[in-house]
């Protein structure tokens, strides 16, 4: 049942869980067998989605991690009831998103990639008429709208139309407009793209505070990875599939080791005599940086790796140990980086 | 609603029912255009300025041209109604761009989330385009008097129901070309390409009955002509003297004037059913 989400992860995942009360805590979202397919002009169809197995639970943070094109945004479009999935099913916040969509969109928020405020109206009026589409009553929308301005620090710019506003203000009135009906899952696709850094800090935090506040679950899409690091958990997709989940220290335990990389007078030399020391099955590469190894226990292996260089007489110009990143851990399940689409396309 | 399948809207919502929602929802979309309208004064007031410098200017000039015998009516006082049509029928049409500009700016998709049928949102677009447009024409009503014609409310009144039935039928007519459209360039190259032959045609500024007949048959499909000729006969009955020739006719003969109304009605709904049925379809 949905209590056990790693049920179709790897047993590693499912075995170390920080939350306390993990066991008890029911899913927000649960996903099995999540398919999207789009037919193209020519009669093919591309699958944007093939087959998630998602489990968020109540009240966490959760991070889409994977490169644009991953299929992140259409995957948050059927949990939101936006699109019709090709195939498998969803459950959101209570609620199938195939049989009961109407009921889904009233419990969830969705925070846009790009911004949607009518820039034309004030900023209570956006709030206003957003609180008004989701039934909320005259009276009730009104308080609720003030209510939310406060929260978003806006209050003094209520009557001041959107375009004069500025992104990261925008940012946060959409934000604060998503929270007007209370939603219990709160989906964000990209909520800091096209943020610069300062604002996008401003913007992290604020959402750190608005789910203390109202202990919605939140689900954020994103190709940051620094930014899927400050999450309870996370999934990385690649291509519309699931490559892991869990939590980041989980994911990056599963593939283990520490880098190792050194550069060094002479980085074949260097190969041959680090290649001998190393642990068997453990490659040593050489690139454009130098060389590089994984090995249990990074930091311990520098100095003996230098003494021995030392005795070859080659000599270490830098050393470094670095626990796995959760580019690593994307590296390691698709053999490719997810770092030069970082900020590129958009 | 259309094509969402599942189960009714709202159900097991707390607060009130589904019927309710869609209405709050209809409230809302129509509250939004008319705060739009509240604060683009300046952009309105061109609008409004349009069809009154037609009147008097056009009206002025060729007053003295056109011998008010083969009217039954001085020209500017015949060009009125059809100045009425021009007033609504520009924010009716805006409808339509606004739901291509809302899709592009992303404002649909948020409008997409609220918990309510999607042909509910068309709703509430088409009944917020026919007020805002209603409420232009009604300013241009104050000028009635200006072109020989009584305030008498009766007659106001008339008009007024007249242009919201046109206006329904045009911003319905809007929705329903603008649905399938993505850009707005492709609506506003459609729009001129039928918007001049369907003013001409409209009998707003010269008698129908003066056309050749192929043109006479045109017009007599012609959505405007049919606004332009209720507002007319509103006019002929409510101020006799101000009657002015025949308008519309069909084989020789003038539909009755509610037939007319009615044609527009149903028109309107035709067109808003349609545009919900492909506005409702899953991608």
């Amino acid at each position: 049942m949905p209590l056990h989400p790693g049920d179709h992860d790897s047993p590693r995942t499912a075995a170390a869980r920080p939350t306390p009360s993990a066991g008890s805590v029911p899913s927000a979202i649960r996903t099995r067998g999540l398919v999207k397919s789009y037919r193209g002009p020519d009669g093919t169809s591309t699958d944007a989605v093939r087959g998630l197995d998602l489990d968020v639970r109540q009240g966490e943070t959760f991070a889409f991690l994977g490169p644009n094109g991953a299929g992140k945004s259409t995957t948050i479009a059927m949990l939101c009831a936006l699109t019709r999935p090709t195939s498998g099913r969803a459950t959101v916040a209570g609620a199938d998103v195939l049989t009961e969509p109407d009921l889904v969109r009233s419990r969830v928020g969705l925070l846009f990639q790009h911004s949607a405020l009518d820039t034309d109206l004030t900023a209570e009026q956006n709030l206003r008429v957003h609180a008004r589409l989701y039934g909320l009553r005259r009276g009730e929308a009104r308080r609720r709208t003030a209510e939310a301005l406060d929260v978003a620090g806006l209050s003094d710019r209520r009557r001041a139309p959107v375009r004069t506003l500025s992104g990261g203000m925008r940012r946060r009135l959409e934000l604060a407009r998503q929270l007007l009906h209370s939603p219990g899952v709160l989906f964000l696709d990209e909520p800091t793209t096209g943020l610069d850094p300062h604002a996008r800090v401003l913007v992290r935090d604020h959402l750190r505070t608005l789910r203390d506040r109202h202990g919605s679950t939140l689900f954020v899409t994103t190709h940051y990875l620094d930014e899927a690091e400050h999450c309870d958990r996370l999934a990385i997709v690649d291509r519309g599939r699931l490559v892991a989940q869990g939590t980041p220290s989980e994911v990056k335990a599963a593939i283990g080791d520490d880098r190792v990389a050194l550069r060094t007078s002479d980085d074949a030399g260097a190969r041959r005599v680090v290649s001998a020391l190393a642990p068997p099955g453990r490659p040593v590469t050489v690139d454009a940086d130098g060389l590089w190894l994984r090995v249990p226990d990074g930091s311990t292996w520098i100095p003996r790796l230098c003494a021995a260089l030392g005795s070859h007489g080659i000599a270490v110009h830098a050393a470094s140990a670095t626990p796995p990143t959760l580019d690593d851990v994307f590296f390691h399940h698709t053999g490719r980086s997810m770092a030069p689409g970082e900020g590129g396309a958009r | 609603m259309t094509t969402l399948t599942g189960t009714d809207a709202g159900a097991g919502t707390p607060a009130g029912t589904g019927l309710r929602h869609e209405l709050r929802a209809v409230h809302a979309l129509v509250h939004r255009d008319l705060l739009r309208l509240a604060c683009q004064r300046v952009p309105t007031a061109l609008m409004l300025l349009h069809p009154v410098l037609y009147l008097f200017i056009l009206g002025g000039g060729l007053a003295a041209l056109i011998p008010a015998a083969s009217l039954g009516v001085g020209y500017r006082t015949y060009l009125f109604p059809g100045m009425l049509m021009m007033t609504v029928q520009t924010p009716a049409i805006m409808v339509g761009i606004r739901l291509i500009t809302d899709r592009q700016s992303g404002y649909l998709r948020e409008l997409l989330m609220a918990p309510v049928g999607r042909a509910t949102l068309l709703l509430g677009s088409c009944a917020g385009g026919t007020l805002v447009a209603t409420v232009q024409g009604a300013v241009l009503l104050l000028l009635a008097g200006t072109v020989g014609l009584p305030y008498d409310p009766v007659l106001l009144v008339l008009l007024l129901a007249g242009m919201v039935l046109a206006s329904f039928a045009i911003t319905s007519l809007s929705l329903a070309l603008a649905v399938g459209l993505r850009s707005p360039e492709t609506f506003h190259t459609l729009l001129g390409l039928v918007m001049m032959p369907l003013l001409f045609l409209s009998g707003g500024f010269f008698p129908l009955t003066s056309l050749p007949g192929w043109a006479q048959a045109l017009a007599a499909a012609n959505p405007l002509a049919y606004g332009v000729d209720v507002l007319r006969r509103s006019i002929a009955l409510r101020a006799p003297e101000q009657a002015a020739a025949d308008g519309l006719a069909w084989a020789g003969h003038q539909p009755p004037l509610l037939l007319e109304a009615g044609l527009l009605l149903a028109l309107g709904t035709a067109a808003l059913l349609w545009a919900a049925r492909r506005f409702g379809r899953p991608e």
